[in-house]
């Protein structure tokens, strides 16, 4: 697989580290009444799809930073990347 | 039909025009006692049991392909019981009990091979790590022997003991660990259960599960809906696409693992080899291929195969222990699917839906267990009770904070 990265262009994905879905950027409130269980569920339970899934890669042979890239389980097609801290921003977190 | 020496003598004489299908393709029935979804080894080897330990012959398994056509025929066929945790260790002893007497129970020749499992240490820490597991394994029962390097050198003299990074210092050798002949396995159970009125409904795949009230009360397939008391899903590697079907997220991971064999040798590696300083595993099929693997790709796939950085990773591993196998020329390479769990262990469990029952999860490590997933899953669904060696193998234990770590690696599917 090759990662379009957005600032470096194509990369080998052997340079980047996988983490997950990338519902693990959404960290839960942990002052929240329900905060037990909010991070057992970030922490410990996955969608997992068959198809579309956005997910977490880190380019730790590379510039260090962390990618959102929108990839197909059944094929291995990736759809389109994007830095992750710009993900972030959009949905209003302070990064 | 039984199978047995004077059978084939007899058969041989007169033509070989009595053998019969090994199994029925009968129509669904409306309703069932029991409907197991997915007809795998474990799928299988539950309907057996059922059968056979506890009586209930009404019972269907839903196959979408078919029979033996997932993970119990994409393996690398070794089974083992050397586990650490108590959690796990009993569980996969009971397993390697059911192996040994496999055959005799389902009266089929599944080539049960006790030929030896080696894993090799590198370090003196290693070795300590060795003598631990090897003391938690015989506490269940299992057998364990600790070998020094000149134990190792008789054993496999053809193995690097010399490598600069890495020597090979002793090893763990659980003489009853070895392979069995996979689809055999699949085969095997299916006929077992057939025999005792369980239908096998291959070609049947599972559209939605039957809601009344929030009780499952049975499924809809392909092949017309299907009533059950309790349905048992068993579909390691599809387990989220299958279970999200009745509103369940799961704590698993669905990754690619893959699988080579090497062209037909003469026989050089007399048991399964494990490399204790990278991930690579290898034994010799009775074919005479190399069979070996190693880690998983690492991301998210269904996809049935992987890519060429794992290739190159597993083959190094290789290289690194036996440097004799870059004699050999790859033949053939494949990819499965796998429930990767948050813990790197099993699930065997009721759901939150009454009548709902969910067995997966079983990272890489699903074919040596099949016999004790099936012993346990039948028990659970008989009884509503948990087997004795499956307690702690609880769909909830990530809440409650009761995690089966046996690599002590935490909630990380890719790093089990």
């Amino acid at each position: 697989m090759m990662i379009n990265h957005p600032l470096l262009g194509l990369r080998d994905a052997a340079e980047f580290v996988y983490l997950g879905d990338a519902s693990l950027i959404n960290r839960p409130d942990r002052d929240a009444p329900d905060a037990a269980a909010a991070f057992y569920e970030y922490l410990h339970l996955r969608d997992n799809p068959a198809g579309t899934h956005r997910e977490l890669w880190y380019h730790e042979q590379g510039d260090r930073s962390w990618l959102v890239v929108t990839r197909n389980t059944l094929t291995h097609d990736i759809e389109s990347v994007e830095l992750a801290s710009d993900v972030a921003r959009q949905q209003g977190r302070d990064v | 039909m039984r199978y047995s020496a004077l059978k084939i003598l007899k058969e041989g004489l007169s033509g070989n025009k009595g053998w019969k299908p090994a199994w029925r393709e009968p129509e669904p029935k409306t309703e069932y006692d029991v409907v197991i979804v997915g007809g795998g080894g474990h799928g299988l080897a539950t309907a057996h049991y059922l059968a056979k330990e506890h009586n209930i012959t009404n019972v269907a398994v839903l196959e979408k392909g078919w029979v033996g056509s997932g993970n119990v025929g994409r393996n690398t066929t070794i089974v083992r019981s050397n586990y650490l945790l108590p959690g796990n260790q009993p569980f996969y002893e009971l397993s390697m009990k059911l192996w040994e007497g496999l055959e005799q129970d389902f009266n089929y020749n599944a080539m049960v091979s006790q030929r030896g499992v080696l894993n090799l240490c590198h370090s003196d820490a290693q070795r300590d790590a060795y003598i631990r597991r090897g003391n938690g394994m015989r506490m269940s029962g299992a057998d364990a022997v600790l070998l020094d390097e000149a134990g190792v050198k008789e054993m496999c003299p053809f193995l690097n003991f010399d490598n600069a990074r890495f020597p090979i210092k002793g090893g763990l050798w659980q003489p009853r660990g070895g392979t069995v002949r996979h689809d055999a396995v699949a085969w095997g159970y299916a006929r077992g259960a057939d025999s005792r009125g369980v239908d096998i409904l291959q070609q049947c795949e599972v559209t939605g599960f039957q809601m009344d009230n929030g009780t499952c009360v049975g499924v809809y397939t392909s092949r017309g809906s299907i009533k059950a008391k309790k349905v048992a899903v068993c579909v390691a590697g599809s387990s989220s696409r299958v279970m999200e079907k009745a509103g369940l997220r799961l704590p698993i991971e669905s990754h690619v693992l893959q699988a080579f064999v090497s062209e037909g040798l003469k026989p050089v590696i007399p048991g399964v080899v494990t490399f204790g300083a990278g991930h690579f595993y290898i034994s010799q099929s009775d074919k005479g291929g190399l069979v070996f693997g190693g880690d998983i790709d690492g991301y998210n796939s269904y996809a049935q195969r992987g890519n060429l950085p794992v290739v190159e990773d597993v083959c190094e591993g290789g290289m690194a222990v036996m440097p004799m196998i870059g004699r050999a020329r790859l033949l053939r390479m494949w990819g499965g699917i796998m429930d990767m769990s948050m813990d790197g262990s099993p699930f065997i469990d009721k759901t939150d839906v009454p009548g709902l029952y969910f067995n997966g999860g079983w990272c890489y490590g699903g074919f040596k267990a099949t016999p004790a997933s099936g012993w346990c899953y039948a028990h659970l669904l008989a009884t509503d009770t948990p087997h004795e060696v499956a307690t702690a193998m609880r769909l909830d234990r990530f809440m409650t904070g009761r995690m089966i770590d046996e690599k002590g690696m935490g909630a990380q599917p890719n790093l089990h």
